[in-house]
């Protein structure tokens, strides 16, 4: 029945949907891309998509990147603050990348890297917030991110962030949209078997913002979010959404112990 | 669209006679042509990078014409036998006649 | 060219990574039927017209000759996605005053539009040798067309095989 349903996602009965290809498992071959059973998109890649991801200079997610890194030391809002005023140097956001999402008292939910980012345009620098996927905040999130890069992941489940990684534990693992599956159907019991052409990854968050050869731009981890939610066809919440952001919580737990990859290259 | 960021990759020294490779990328989604607008249904205009152009010295050393089939974000490279100190420009031309470009200085001894 | 149990290991997407690399004694599979143009009848009637029609805009009705031993093509056999295959290529040539590569072209059979790149070469380049990022709509042959000072011109293919994915997203 599920192979059935895979081939319909992929929209054909004939496909070869969980063909079962043999995956090289080789810890020392995949550094530290590898925690245990843990295994970062980057070792589902092809090489050349790996290669891009190896060096800053051909990633084009760097593009914005540098952009951002300009943003970071413009004053902005009628505070008239950049973020090097009460930051200084970007690399004190060393870390940051490791442990979002976090539980946000005064929301009493939580927050995002991007989030965090907005709130801190508008609390402190008095600016407008920047859109959910525009180049600016993809931008700034990946070079707070950047500064974590290697950096293994440790977001914390504990104390008032708990509820919370429980609802996005139930989303992944909810039947939803027309074909009827759960984010673990793909990511659990069929990671590392092939979906049409494609090899199932594990989908772990921690190369997000990525670029994205498919978007030929960097996206955030919500922006594929909601397509792997239209390819379930399922209405896809909004980026940002208190849904996503408690799902971002537990995948991003579960990928604990794996780098900080930020920006990756993916397919 | 925001506006073209060109990167590069160039050495700042280098021997007498050496050839250099050089490594550029410019921030562009080069918009092929060929693709509809989802909700309309009509032709998103093409609007690509179409040339590029390395001059060392003020001398033409490398050019390329770029068609739609470039992927967004154009990555070029290419190599340079240099003889003198002095300086690279580099250029890209846009559909709409815009060109943007970046300089590198090199050390030859 | 890669070996079989080097691919295998490096292969994270479980089929081989094996990069088509055409060099001297190397001539493929792809490049061995490969003849001058125009009127190879290598590839399907649906896409020739084209593909001449930009080779003629390009080179006039030149002769094209056997390029498999000096023209080299570094690209994936299979592309993961269509929207940014990576391609090297590669002339001999000893690039002085007197002998050089002048320009290579870069066409794709399959593609809507069959120009891809145009690179224009001088003695000051030092090695006729570019990279870039290309589109390829669908499984189809890649071809360059290299030109020399000596007015000679010279031409190789290689077939690129692109997936379709499966979880778009």
């Amino acid at each position: 029945m599920r192979r059935l349903v895979l081939a319909l996602l992929c929209g054909s009965a004939v496909s070869l949907a969980f063909a079962g290809v043999a995956v090289t498992d080789d810890a020392a071959q995949w550094g530290p891309y590898k925690v245990g059973d843990k295994r970062s998109g980057y070792t589902f890649a092809q090489p050349e998509t790996r290669a891009i991801q190896e060096d800053d200079f051909e990633n084009p997610a760097f593009l914005l990147v540098d952009a951002a890194a300009e943003l970071w030391e413009t004053a902005e809002g009628e505070a008239g603050k950049s973020c090097a005023d009460c930051h200084e140097d970007v690399e004190s956001m060393k870390g940051v990348g490791t442990r979002y999402p976090i539980y946000f008292e005064p929301w009493g939910k939580l927050m995002n890297v991007e989030q965090r980012i907005n709130q801190c345009r508008v609390d402190n620098m008095k600016a407008e917030p920047w859109k959910y996927e525009s180049d600016a905040l993809l931008g700034m999130t990946m070079l707070v991110k950047l500064q974590s890069r290697g950096m293994p992941m440790e977001v914390s489940i504990d104390g008032p962030a708990a509820p919370f990684y429980e609802k996005g534990k139930a989303f992944y693992e909810e039947r939803r949209g027309q074909l009827d599956m759960a984010c673990a159907h793909c990511h659990v019991d069929n990671a590392g078997t092939m979906l049409r052409a494609n090899l199932l990854t594990q989908g772990q968050p921690n190369g997000f913002p990525t670029y994205r050869l498919k978007w030929q731009k960097a996206g955030s981890l919500h922006r594929r979010l909601r397509g792997c939610n239209k390819q379930v066809r399922a209405k896809p919440f909004k980026a940002g959404s208190d849904e996503y952001v408690n799902l971002e919580l537990y995948i991003s737990h579960r990928a604990n112990g794996l780098p900080v990859e930020t920006p990756a290259v993916r397919n | 669209m925001a506006k073209p960021k060109p990167r590069i990759r160039a050495p700042k020294k280098a021997s007498k006679g050496e050839v250099i490779e050089i490594k550029t990328l410019i921030s562009h989604p080069m918009e092929s042509g060929q693709r509809k607008d989802r909700k309309t249904g009509e032709i998103i205009p093409r609007k690509i990078i179409n040339a590029f152009t390395c001059t060392y010295n003020g001398q033409e050393v490398f050019k390329a014409d770029f068609h739609p089939a470039i992927s967004a974000n154009p990555y070029m490279s290419f190599f340079v036998k240099v003889k003198e100190s002095g300086e690279f420009e580099f250029t890209w031309v846009d559909d709409d006649g815009t060109t943007y470009s970046k300089k590198s200085k090199l050390t030859v001894n | 060219m890669t070996s079989q149990t080097k691919a295998e290991q490096t292969g994270a997407a479980g089929w081989t990574r094996r990069r088509f690399i055409i060099t001297l004694g190397a001539a493929s599979a792809a490049a061995a039927g490969l003849t001058a143009l125009p009127g190879g009848a290598a590839w399907s009637a649906e896409d020739a017209k084209t593909v001449e029609e930009e080779i003629k805009r390009l080179m006039g009705g030149k002769e094209l000759a056997d390029g498999a031993k000096i023209i080299s093509m570094d690209l994936p056999q299979i592309a993961e996605n269509g929207n940014t295959v990576p391609l090297e290529v590669s002339v001999e040539s000893p690039m002085t005053e007197a002998d050089h590569v002048t320009t290579v072209h870069i066409v794709a059979d399959g593609n809507p539009r069959p120009g891809v790149a145009s690179f224009h070469f001088s003695p000051l380049s030092g090695r006729a040798q570019a990279s870039t990022r290309m589109r390829l709509a669908k499984t189809q042959n890649v071809i360059a067309i290299a030109e020399m000072s000596d007015g000679k011109a010279y031409m190789t293919k290689a077939e690129v095989k692109v997936t379709i994915g499966g979880c778009g997203g």
